[in-house]
C-alpha cells in the first residue's frame, strides 16, 4: 500500500485492459479457425463438385447378335482374333438403319467405347452358349458422349469447336428418346487398371500398388522403428553418439521425400538390382521415409510412460527387458500405433519418391504381387491430371476423393486405437 | 501436531508412548551432559547386534554433487530403522543404495561397501535383479501397475518363478494381500485394476506386491507422505507387524512416525550421517546439536 491506491483498485484498473486483450485473442482464434474451415470447405466443394460425376458413366443399350459369321470362318471360333468390335458396330448400325454413308458410319461408331468389344468378348467367354443368340447389352459409351451427357460439351458451340458433330448429337438425342442411353454406376473405375480411354480407366491398379507398398512399409517400418525407439530410449547409454543419432533422426523426418526416392533408385534399383516400378522397391523407399516418423512418435510414447511404473517394476526385481516388455510397451503401444498409422497415411499420400523409382509408368494391368510393375494412387492422380482428355479431369478428382477417403479411414483408425487402448494410471 | 494425527493415535494403541515423548515440550527433555556440535564422525551407535545389512564408508556422487559422505550404518535383522533429516540430506539416496536403484541414474556413482547377510551387493557375484528380489522397495507415491489387483501381486512371484502352478501362485497372492491387510477389501474384485483402489489401499497393494516375493529387507521411501492420517495409521500398524519377519528401513519426514514405528533412528544432514541411536534416546536425549535442532523443529 503506497497510500495512493489499494491492491483492489489497481487490479480493477488493469482488469479492463486484461479482458480486452482476452477478447481480441479469442476473436483472432475464431477468425483463424473460420478461415481454415472456409479453405477446407472450398477445397472439398470443388473436389466433390468436379469428381462426383466420375462415379457415374454413360452406357448405351445395344441389341447385339452374337452371329457366327462375324466371329470368323469355320465352325471353331477363335475368340482371340474374332471381330467383337464389329459385333458392337453392327448392333449400332441396326439401331440407326438410316445411316448409310461410310463417313457417317464411322462417326456413328465413335459413340461407343472400344471397351464395348472387350465386354462382348468377356460375355461370350463366360457363356459360349450365347453364340448365335441375340442379347440386349449395356455397353460403355465413348468418353465424348459421356461428357456430353454430363453437360460438359455445349451443343450451342460451333461444330468445329466441339468434339461431337451435329449428326452425332442427333443420334445421342435419338438414343435418349428410345431410352437406350443412360448413366449407370461406374464400376470400371474400381475394377480396371489405367487406360488411354478415360471411360475404361480405373484406379484398381493404383490401389493395389498402394496396398502392396503399404504392406511392405508396415512390415518393415513398424518393427524396425519400434525396436530402434526402444533401444534408444531404454538401453542406449547417453553419449555424444546417441545425441548425434537423435539429431539425425529428427533431421531425416524433415528431408524432402524425393531425396529418399533418389536413394532408393541408387541403392535398391541400381545397386541391389531390384525390379523397376515394383511395389517392393516403393515399399522399401516409403519405409525409409516413415521410419523417422515412427521412431520419433514411439520415443515420445515411451517417454510418456510414468517413471513410477518403471521404478515399481525395477524395485521388485524385473530386469530391464522385463520392465520394457511387461510395463513400458503396453502403456506406450497406443502412441506407437498412432505414430505408425500417421506415418502410413503419410506414405500413402507420397508421390515424389515413387517418380524416382519408375512407378510413374503407364501400367494397364492390375499388379498381382510385390514385384509386378505398379503405380500408386497419388501417382495415378498425377498421371491423370497430366492427361489432355476432358474426361480425365473428373477422374482425377474422383481418385483424389478415394485417396482422401483412405487417409480419413486411417487417421480415424489412429484415433480409435488411441481411445480404445489408452489406459489411465 | 494436527488434530487429525491425534485422533489417529487414539485408534492405535501400540504407539501412544512414543508419540507422547515427541510431544513433550522442550524444557522437559534431559539436557545432555555433553553435546556434539562439529560435523564429521557419526555420534551415537552405528553398530547393532546381529547386523544384517552393513554399509561401510558409503559415498555417493551425482556427477560432481557429493550427495552422501562417508556413511557407515548397520541394520539388524527384523528391526525397523527410520532415516530422518531435512529435504535433500541424502536419506533417500542412501536408501536407494541398498537395493542399487541408483544404478538406473547414469550420473550416480557409489563407493564403499554394502553387504547383505555378508554378501557384497556391489560385488560381481550379485546381480541387481537377484538383489532386488531380496531387498524389496515401497515408494513414496503408491505406484501399482496398471493391471489387475491379482496381477499386481502376482507379478514378482511370476518373474522370479516362485510358484510352480496356478494354485501356488493363488496362495502367494492371497497370503500377501492378507499380510498387507488388504485381502478383505479386495477378495471379490481381484480382476479389477489396482489403480482403481484408494490411495491407502494402493499403498497396501504395493506392500503386498513387495512381500509377495518374500524379501529379507523392505525399503520404504516415505510410504505415507501421500496418504491421509487414517491410511497412514494402517500402514504404520502394518510396518509393526511386518517387522517381526523383515528388516525394514523407512525414510520419513514425520518425526512422529519415526517415533511410532522404528526401533532405531538415523539422522542425516547434508549427506552426513549425524547421529544414530535407539529411537527413545534420539528423541529424549540427542547427542548432537543438529539432531536436537531438527527434532525440536529449529531446522528442517
Amino acid at each position: 500500500m503506497n497510500g495512493l491506491a489499494t491492491t483492489r483498485e489497481k487490479v480493477e484498473a488493469g482488469l479492463r485492459r486484461r479482458r480486452r486483450t482476452e477478447r481480441v485473442f479469442r476473436l483472432t482464434g475464431i477468425l483463424a479457425t473460420t478461415v481454415g474451415v472456409l479453405f477446407l470447405g472450398v477445397f472439398f466443394a470443388d473436389l466433390i463438385g468436379k469428381g462426383s460425376s466420375a462415379f457415374f458413366q454413360t452406357f448405351i443399350q445395344l441389341d447385339v447378335e452374337f452371329s457366327e459369321d462375324i466371329l470368323g470362318p469355320g465352325s471353331t471360333v477363335d475368340l482371340e482374333y474374332a471381330d467383337f468390335d464389329g459385333l458392337a458396330r453392327s448392333a449400332l448400325r441396326r439401331a440407326f438403319p438410316e445411316v448409310t454413308s461410310r463417313g457417317e458410319r464411322r462417326e456413328l461408331n465413335r459413340l461407343v467405347s472400344v471397351g464395348a468389344g472387350y465386354q462382348l468378348r468377356d460375355m461370350l467367354v463366360a457363356d459360349p452358349a450365347l453364340l448365335g443368340a441375340r442379347r440386349s447389352v449395356w455397353v460403355p459409351a465413348s468418353s465424348t458422349v459421356d461428357m456430353f451427357m454430363k453437360g460438359n460439351i455445349d451443343p450451342a458451340l460451333d461444330e468445329a469447336l466441339r468434339p461431337l458433330s451435329d449428326p452425332q448429337i442427333g443420334w445421342i438425342k435419338g438414343l435418349q428418346d428410345r431410352g437406350r442411353i443412360a448413366k449407370h454406376f461406374n464400376r470400371a473405375l474400381f475394377t480396371n487398371g489405367d487406360s488411354r480411354e478415360p471411360e475404361l480407366a480405373g484406379i484398381r491398379g493404383a490401389l493395389m500398388g498402394s496396398f502392396y507398398m503399404l504392406v511392405v512399409t508396415v512390415l518393415l517400418a513398424f518393427p524396425i522403428g519400434v525396436a530402434a525407439a526402444i533401444y534408444l530410449e531404454e538401453f542406449a547409454p547417453r553419449s555424444r553418439w546417441s545425441d548425434l543419432i537423435e539429431v539425425n533422426i529428427n533431421n531425416l523426418a524433415a528431408v524432402p521425400s524425393i531425396v529418399f526416392g533418389l536413394l532408393g533408385l541408387a541403392v535398391f534399383i541400381n545397386w541391389a538390382a531390384l525390379p523397376r516400378s515394383a511395389p517392393l522397391v516403393g515399399g522399401l523407399v516409403l519405409s525409409l521415409l516413415t521410419l523417422p516418423v515412427i521412431i520419433i512418435a514411439s520415443r515420445a510414447a515411451i517417454k510418456a510412460v510414468p517413471p513410477s511404473i518403471r521404478e515399481a517394476a525395477l524395485g521388485i526385481g524385473a530386469s530391464q527387458m522385463q520392465v520394457v516388455f511387461h510395463h513400458v510397451m503396453p502403456l506406450a503401444m497406443p502412441g506407437m500405433l498412432t505414430g505408425t498409422i500417421i506415418g502410413m497415411s503419410r506414405a500413402l499420400g507420397e508421390s515424389a519418391p515413387l517418380l524416382m523409382i519408375g512407378m510413374v509408368a503407364f501400367i494397364v494391368d492390375v499388379p498381382g504381387g510385390f514385384s509386378d510393375p505398379a503405380t500408386a494412387l497419388p501417382v495415378q492422380i498425377y498421371l491423370w491430371a497430366d492427361s489432355p482428355e476432358r474426361a480425365f479431369a473428373e477422374r482425377t478428382s474422383a481418385a483424389i476423393m478415394v485417396l482422401l477417403g483412405f487417409l480419413l479411414l486411417m487417421n480415424l483408425t489412429a484415433v480409435i486405437v488411441r481411445k480404445r487402448m489408452e489406459r489411465k494410471w | 501436531m494436527t488434530m487429525a494425527i491425534m485422533t489417529e493415535t487414539e485408534t492405535t494403541e501400540n504407539r501412544t508412548s512414543a508419540t507422547a515423548q515427541v510431544d513433550l515440550p522442550d524444557e522437559k527433555r534431559d539436557p545432555p551432559a555433553t553435546i556434539a556440535t562439529e560435523l564429521g564422525a557419526t555420534v551415537g551407535n552405528v553398530r547393532c547386534e546381529n547386523p544384517f545389512v552393513v554399509a561401510e564408508n558409503i559415498d555417493v556422487y551425482y556427477g560432481d554433487n557429493h550427495a552422501i559422505k562417508n556413511v557407515t550404518l548397520e541394520i539388524g535383522k527384523s528391526e525397523v530403522i527410520a532415516l530422518i533429516g531435512p529435504s535433500g540430506c541424502g536419506k533417500s539416496t542412501f536408501l536407494r543404495c541398498l537395493n542399487r536403484m541408483n544404478d538406473s541414474i547414469e550420473s550416480a556413482r557409489v563407493t564403499g561397501k554394502i553387504t547383505l547377510d555378508g554378501q557384497d551387493i556391489y560385488g560381481k557375484g550379485l546381480d541387481p535383479v537377484a538383489l532386488r528380489a531380496r531387498v524389496g522397495m515401497v515408494f513414496q507415491k503408491p505406484n501399482p501397475f496398471p493391471k489387475s489387483i491379482y496381477d499386481n501381486v502376482a507379478y514378482g512371484p511370476r518373474i522370479h518363478g516362485l510358484a510352480t502352478d496356478r494354485a501356488e501362485l493363488d496362495d502367494i497372492v492371497h497370503r500377501s494381500l492378507e499380510r498387507a491387510g488388504l485381502l478383505k477389501e479386495v477378495k471379490d474384485r481381484m480382476d479389477e485394476p489396482g489403480t482403481g483402489l484408494s490411495g491407502g489401499q494402493q499403498q497396501r497393494l504395493c506392500i503386498a506386491r513387495t512381500i509377495a516375493v518374500d524379501p529379507e529387507v523392505i525399503l520404504m521411501d516415505e510410504p505415507c507422505s501421500a496418504l491421509d492420517p487414517i491410511a497412514t495409521a494402517r500402514i504404520e500398524d502394518l510396518i509393526d507387524e511386518l517387522s517381526e519377519d523383515y528388516a525394514i528401513v523407512i525414510v520419513t519426514h514425520s518425526m512422529q512416525q519415526a517415533a511410532r514405528v522404528s526401533r532405531r533412528v538415523a539422522y542425516f544432514h547434508l549427506g552426513l550421517l549425524v547421529e544414530v541411536d535407539e529411537t527413545d534416546k534420539i528423541f529424549t536425549n540427542p547427542q548432537h546439536r543438529l539432531t536436537e535442532d531438527y527434532i525440536t523443529g529449529r531446522i528442517g
